[in-house]
């Protein structure tokens, strides 16, 4: 793979390591994200992505190894770089980690009011636009505590995007959703992507979620990267790990559950 | 691993020494903050009527009352001495070096120092603090240097107040009450207290200031470093050990400037 390749990715990572303490959490992670592409990082509790979306953001140093993240290296950058690359970045948690002495639209307008020199009026504009994507429109006024938890997540996801950020990451997105929220949820990434044309990285235990809108799926279990590639091949894997991630995941939904538990069964005895 | 007595000690030794230099590395930064642009008023402005205007009421309430127990106290005794002229000279003594600032910090410690350490370590624990080095905003600038300001500029004015209605609350019992002459109280009190005292009562109230915002400001923003504070229950934890250590550190700083003053 040639340099001018390796500059366009928008996350590279190579070789990264990383440790609590003694005990070693991630473990020869190597991963390459593309501009525009939406990828989903899959794992149970534990599994090392939560820890891993914490190295991509710049909140903990790896032990060993590289992280480029829009072509600056996250290992070589002092406080004042890391600040300026995470003005190109947005984030949204999980539990969208809105501040409760502010309201929506006081929340969502934050970076605006603190990054740029407009003023007033326009930060205004700009903040109710992000709001009326998000369907935010008319909740501008509530506080957080007087929302619902897919409100929640919206109103993270507004403020992660506000800045038009080239990269997005979001933390479980579905987590504690009901399927027809976590689907609007879905669809509301797919659009944001192609309206701003930015880079998502999604961290996520939802596979339903994952295989509907994930370019390429990265899938970790106990600080390991197992595989990165399409859904079809995390699909087709025989890895016995993600075939039991599947075949739980489809007993739990009884989801075309007869295939899964016979590829189980196939990942098994070539193991 | 076997652990002695001796590695236990040890262990407890390097725990404090770590805590101890995160603390002093985090006061140091807010230092540093407060004395680099840029400068905000409108937070600032919030924090002084957190700390300052929310805490008015209850500061005269205390004022009032030690102000009229110390008189009583010193009437009883000085009675026995044949030298009630002395009562406003001692009522004014006892406020203005010792009293005013330390009650006053002891108040602003339980209603606001806990707050703040409550809602800091919160903020920790529902990833708000992670959120704005996110978003690229320093949390120490965001969140640490409205509420340093706020109580240092608020502390030292709450004690003058403390002590003014204290003199005020000495007055009621020793004059209206027992009939002590106003011209003696008031006239002991001015020929008594010095320059000094007043200087020593403003240094204390500004250290008094740092040390309680500095004590809760630091147990919530490193909530997530305790590993035996995690949740609802760490974050009453970090709060309760905040009262406790700006109490007991308020103490010991009391000492220290009484005697390095006097």
């Amino acid at each position: 793979m040639s340099d001018d390749k390796q500059q366009n990715y928008a996350i590279n990572i190579k070789n990264m390591t990383s440790h609590y303490g003694s005990v070693k959490v991630l473990d020869d992670i190597n991963l390459s994200i593309e501009p525009r592409e939406i990828m989903v990082v899959m794992g149970h509790s534990g599994s090392g992505k939560s820890t891993l979306f914490r190295h991509i953001l710049g909140l903990k140093q790896p032990t060993s190894g590289s992280i480029e993240v829009l072509g600056k290296d996250l290992t070589k950058l002092d406080k004042k770089g890391l600040y300026s690359l995470r003005k190109n970045i947005g984030v949204a948690f999980q539990n969208g980690a809105l501040f409760s002495s502010l309201n929506v639209l006081e929340n969502v307008e934050l970076p605006l009011r603190e990054h740029t020199e407009l003023d007033d009026n326009t930060i205004r504009i700009m903040t109710r636009m992000k709001l009326e994507q998000m369907n935010l429109a008319d909740y501008e006024e509530l506080m957080p505590s007087e929302l619902s938890g897919g409100m929640l997540k919206r109103a993270g996801l507004a403020r992660a995007v506000v800045m038009d950020p080239k990269l997005l990451f979001f933390d479980e997105p579905s987590a504690g959703l009901d399927p027809v929220t976590s689907a609007e949820l879905d669809q509301l990434i797919l659009q944001l992507r192609d309206a701003l044309n930015m880079t998502i990285v999604i961290v996520t235990h939802e596979l339903e979620s994952a295989f509907s809108v994930a370019d390429r799926i990265t899938v970790m279990d106990r600080g390991q990267q197992i595989m990165t590639g399409s859904k079809e091949e995390v699909k087709a894997s025989t890895d016995t790990r993600i075939v039991n991630m599947l075949a739980r995941k489809a007993r739990d939904e009884e989801i075309d559950g007869d295939a899964y538990l016979d590829r189980l069964m196939e990942a098994q005895r070539v193991k | 691993m076997t652990f002695t007595p001796f590695t236990n000690t040890g262990l407890h030794i390097i725990n404090l020494m770590e805590r101890l230099g995160r603390a002093g590395i985090f006061l140091c930064t807010s230092c540093l903050r407060i004395i680099t642009p840029p400068y905000k008023l409108s937070p600032i402005i919030k924090q002084i009527h957190f700390i300052g205007a929310r805490s008015l009421f209850l500061i005269i309430i205390s004022g009032l009352f030690i102000g009229m127990v110390v008189a009583l106290q010193f009437y009883d005794a000085l009675v026995r001495l044949g030298s009630v002229a002395m009562l406003g000279a001692a009522v004014g003594l006892v406020l203005v070096r010792e009293l005013g600032p330390l009650l006053t910090a002891l108040v602003i410690i339980g209603r606001a120092g806990s707050s703040i350490c409550a809602e800091i370590a919160i903020m920790r624990n529902e990833n708000q603090i992670d959120a704005l080095d996110c978003m690229a905003i320093d949390p120490y600038r965001y969140i640490i240097v409205p509420r340093f300001i706020g109580a240092i500029i608020c502390i030292p004015i709450l004690s003058c107040v403390f002590i003014v209605v204290g003199i005020f609350g000495g007055y009621f019992v020793g004059c209206v009450l027992f009939g002590v002459s106003p011209g003696s109280y008031f006239g002991g009190m001015f020929d008594a207290v010095l320059w000094r005292d007043i200087l020593m009562s403003v240094i204390k109230a500004m250290a008094f200031a740092t040390i309680t915002i500095w004590v809760a400001t630091v147990k919530g923003f490193y909530l997530h470093l305790d590993p035996t504070a995690f949740g609802s229950e760490g974050v009453s934890k970090v709060t309760t050990q905040a009262v406790v250590v700006s109490s007991v550190s308020v103490f010991f700083a009391d000492y220290i400037i009484s005697s390095i003053i006097l």
